[in-house]
């Protein structure tokens, strides 16, 4: 089977119910996706498919319609996509488990919507869980990424 | 090892109950104490490099720093990174961070300190030699374990000092190179710089400083004086990795030839196996082996989904539990403890007459009562337990993220029957613990499995829904509280708190030890209050030991703090007095009144009844000793309750990260109230009914309040604050929602009594 991840194409032989956060984890070693619940409960797992966030656990890789994009391909730490600028600003990450789903989301909130009110970040990246409870600089977070991204 | 043996069967019991430290501690001398361990940077040394402590190594390619405690998402590393970064003048992102290889050299050192037998807020010289005095079992029995909010108090000064052991050192050898005295040098940026302007580069002096004795008498410098430590920007080491998906977490790495497993094990710990569908995991795809562990059965495969649905299929029965079937007959048994002489574990609180007191009040029919509940809980951090293992003919290594390297290598030795001292544990970074990393199930299964493939690195991991039935929980507990007020003013407090044994459940899991005494857990955040009540008491009742259980985060005072501070503030109500000013006048210490009086300025306090369907709480704990009080606004809508706004106020004594410490205190507000409003484990067939998110959600962003966050520094202890700002959180939310509603509730999760937006 073939796909594209952060803009390099791999051939996975793996069967095509097998969900992309293991064929992304363990068949091609991409570990900024993480594995948090398998349920579709966390939201760790998020990744891109085509530009926008999906549970990386629940989609079956043979129904995979689109480029992967992974949180190693939406910048790196030498070139920071905007939202993960913001992040470093407000020191969010505690543990840092949940938030490359955590980025991944909010990227895929501003692409859809440029300039969300508290209703709209709140409804969004509700679906993201952090034990750690870092909740408060994710929201400030958010609002300073959607600056960067107005301001670009 | 005769001398350490025993110092260890006296400490371990002080370690967790708290006798006398002091009787315990004058039978090693001070001679072992003060020895010093060895280095054990020196024995692994590269050409041209020097290990000038062991937290600092220095080579001709670049500067390694050690920070042995764990980071479980608290700031650990970073803030070890800059405490010797301080002192040694370097840029800390310019460093490598490790934690290097777990080792005697890096004892906890504080860990134990407040297992002392008194309350925080004692400040007296008995009690402080008391606490200084843990220190030496610390480091006699090898103790390097992360928790108890001890890394900052008790490497506070050794990795200060180590950064300024280090540049001395580094700056003789530059004076005997270049023949200037050392008082002349000056260090910047990771180098040496002579008088003249000359700069040479500490890498470039590594070999110089190995071959010199290390300058030992540093003076630290004063806090004025300091460029990273205290500074608001001062940014975490690890925030660009974590925010850009390059953090490598235990569950993250990838050792070239690694097969990938999961297991299942009886969720009634510790019940048997009974049977297993081993020829249906087996013909699934990518499946290599099915291999039995402790209590359950694992099965290797080519990737970690294939053994998560082979686990399925397997289709396991298991055996009873040892200990009550379900939830009812848990309630029963801690219900039965409570209040009865057969049960009393221990009384630290006693103050007054309160018996007369209450005697008193009931022939004046005013004796005020109340019991409550807290639930079994599961730590349930986001990263699910994971090791992987290699065992060779002669040596185990183990990567995975603990919070105690050297127990998981005495238990993987045990279980390998390879010499400890071929035992490696590579620490990793933990996608959270909350205290759940201070177990190790997963590793000695880990253990297991890699004996089944020799010479191959097993990578197990487990599944959330294995993760969730298979945590040790926090105890559940109940209380039973009695009062009297008088005259607008609390006069009587008596509590009795009935739980399970905490301490001596995870002591045995790890050592195998049976611990004997009293367990301090069972009050602790009730008795050591600081507050003076004419007539007091708290006491503990110990029911049987039932589900096996561990530490949560604020371990005994994420109930007590609960227990005693809803009770308190039943009390006031009862006397009519104003929540916030009754706590105020009944404080016996200054730093925890000057913490109550911030956080009602902080909050703007004028009462706990704001109007219109709003409600205000304020709530107090002492814990690991930071005073934490907090106010929390609630509003009665229609949907439910509705938490508006959290304000915390805590004292640390000095503040080394300021914007971390906020991040950690409302962290700690926000586990609190996750769990105080929606998450349990309840128990059918001896296992947990929750299995997965689903079911133990805690707070999502949408139920989160604004928070306001102030830290003080008048404590004369500098202290840790991965803790403390749970305990508040739960009682700030109750007695806020009694001042809305009306309604008190004394049994988490609250969602059972009321409905939350
Ligand atoms: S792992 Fe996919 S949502 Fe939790
Ligand atoms: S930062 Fe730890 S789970 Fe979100």
């Amino acid at each position: 089977m073939k796909l594209t991840v952060d803009g390099t194409s791999y051939e996975a032989d793996v069967p095509a119910d097998m969900p992309l956060l293991w064929v992304l984890r363990d068949e091609l070693g991409i570990t900024g996706p993480k594995y948090g619940c398998g349920i579709a409960q966390c939201g760790a797992c998020t990744v891109h498919v085509n530009g926008l966030a999906v549970r990386s656990c629940q989609l079956p890789v043979g129904s995979l319609n689109g480029d992967v994009t992974t949180i190693q391909g939406l910048g790196s730490p030498e070139a920071m996509h905007a939202v993960q600028e913001a992040w470093v600003e407000h020191q969010v990450a505690q543990c840092g488990y949940c938030q490359s789903g955590q980025i991944m989301q909010a990227a895929s909130l501003l692409t859809l919507n440029s300039d969300p009110d508290d209703e709209q970040i709140n409804t969004v990246m509700s679906g993201n869980l952090c034990r750690c409870g870092t909740y408060p600089r994710i929201r400030a977070a958010v609002k300073t990424a959607a600056l960067k991204l107005n301001r670009a | 090892m005769g001398v350490l043996k025993t110092a260890g069967t006296i400490t371990r019991r002080t370690f967790l109950i708290g006798s006398a430290a002091i009787a315990g501690g004058v039978a090693f001398g001070t001679y072992l104490a003060k020895k010093p361990i060895d280095n054990p940077l020196l024995d692994d040394l590269e050409e041209g490099e020097a290990g000038i402590t062991p937290f600092v190594k220095i080579g001709p390619n670049g500067i390694t720093l050690i920070t042995p405690r764990a980071d479980k998402g608290q700031g650990a590393y970073s803030m070890q990174a800059n405490l010797i970064a301080e002192e040694l003048d370097i840029d800390p992102a310019t460093a490598t961070i490790t934690p290097g290889m777990p080792g005697p050299a890096y004892y906890n050192g504080a860990v134990m300190s407040e297992g002392v037998p008194f309350p925080a807020y004692d400040e007296s010289k008995l009690a402080e030699t008391a606490r200084n005095f843990m220190a030496v079992p610390a480091k006699l029995l090898q103790i390097q374990m992360t928790g108890g909010s001890s890394t900052v108090p008790d490497l506070f000064d050794r990795l200060r000092s180590a950064g300024a052991v280090a540049r001395e050192t580094l700056k003789e050898a530059a004076a005997r190179q270049y023949g200037i005295p050392r008082a002349e040098l000056r260090t910047e940026d990771g180098q040496v710089i002579l008088p003249d302007g000359t700069t040479i580069n500490y890498t470039a002096l590594a070999a110089a400083a190995a071959a010199i004795e290390p300058v030992t008498d540093v003076t630290l410098r004063d806090p004025s004086a300091w460029t990273r430590l205290g500074k608001r920007d001062l940014p975490r080491t690890d925030m660009v990795a974590k925010c850009t998906g390059t953090e490598v977490y235990g569950i993250d790495v990838q050792i070239d030839d690694m097969v990938y497993a999961s297991v299942c094990a009886n969720p009634g710990i510790g019940g048997d196996v009974l049977g297993y569908d081993e020829a249906a995991a087996l013909s699934m795809r990518g499946v290599q082996q099915v291999v039995p562990v402790k209590h359950g059965v694992g099965v290797i495969a080519s990737n970690t989904w294939y053994a998560f649905e082979a686990i399925k299929a397997l289709n396991c029965q298991w055996g009873p539990g040892p200990y009550p079937k379900n939830s009812a007959a848990i309630w029963e048994a801690l219900d039965a403890a409570v209040d009865n002489e057969d049960h009393y574990d221990h009384r630290q609180r006693n103050e007054g007459d309160i018996e007369g007191a209450l005697a008193d009040a009931q022939t004046e029919g005013g004796v005020l009562e109340a019991s409550y509940r807290v639930p079994y809980l599961a730590h349930a951090p986001m990263e699910p337990m994971n090791a992987i293992v290699r065992i060779n003919d002669d040596s185990v290594e183990i990567w995975t993220g603990t919070q105690i390297p050297l127990f998981v290598r005495d238990k993987a030795a045990q279980i390998s029957g390879v010499d400890r001292s071929r035992v490696l544990v590579y620490a990793q970074p933990m996608g959270g613990s909350f205290g759940h990393k201070l177990e190790m199930t997963h590793v000695e299964q880990a253990v297991e499995l890699a004996l089944a493939v020799k010479g191959t690195p097993v990578k197990m991991t487990w599944s959330r829904e294995e993760d969730m039935t298979h945590d040790y929980p926090r105890p559940a507990g109940v209380a039973r509280a009695r009062g009297t007020v008088d005259n607008g003013q609390v006069t009587g407090f008596d509590l009795s708190v009935g739980q399970s044994a905490m301490a001596p459940s995870w002591f045995g899991r790890l050592t195998g030890m049976t611990v004997p005494g009293p367990d301090a857990t069972i009050t602790t955040g009730s008795w050591d209050q600081p507050f003076a009540i004419p007539h007091y008491r708290v006491t503990g009742y110990r029911a049987p030991d039932m589900v096996p259980v561990s530490s949560w985060r604020s371990v005994g005072a994420s109930g007590n703090g609960f227990f005693h501070d809803t009770w308190l503030d039943e009390l006031i109500h009862a006397a009519g007095a104003d929540p916030l000013e009754e706590r105020i006048r009944l404080c016996s210490h200054d730093t925890s009144r000057k913490v109550l009086e911030a956080v009602g300025a902080l909050a703007d306090w004028s009462g706990p009844s704001v109007g219109d369907g709003r409600g205000r709480g304020v709530a107090f704990c002492l814990s690991f000793g930071v005073p934490t009080a907090q106010i929390i606004d609630v509003t009665h809508t229609g949907d439910g309750i509705r938490v508006d706004k959290a304000f915390i106020v805590a004292d640390v004594g000095t503040v080394l990260d300021p914007t971390n410490i906020e991040a950690q205190l409302f962290g700690g507000l926000i586990y609190g109230l996750s769990h105080a409003i929606n998450s349990e484990l309840t128990y059918e067939n001896y296992a947990p009914q929750q299995t997965n998110y689903h079911a133990y959600e805690g707070l999502r962003l949408y139920q989160t309040p604004d928070v306001t966050v102030k830290v003080l520094e008048n404590g004369h202890r500098i202290r840790g604050i991965g803790e403390p700002g749970l305990p508040p959180a739960a009682p700030a939310l109750g007695n806020a929602i009694f001042a809305a509603t009306g309604q008190r509730i004394r049994e988490m999760p609250f969602y059972k009594h009321i409905d939350f937006i």
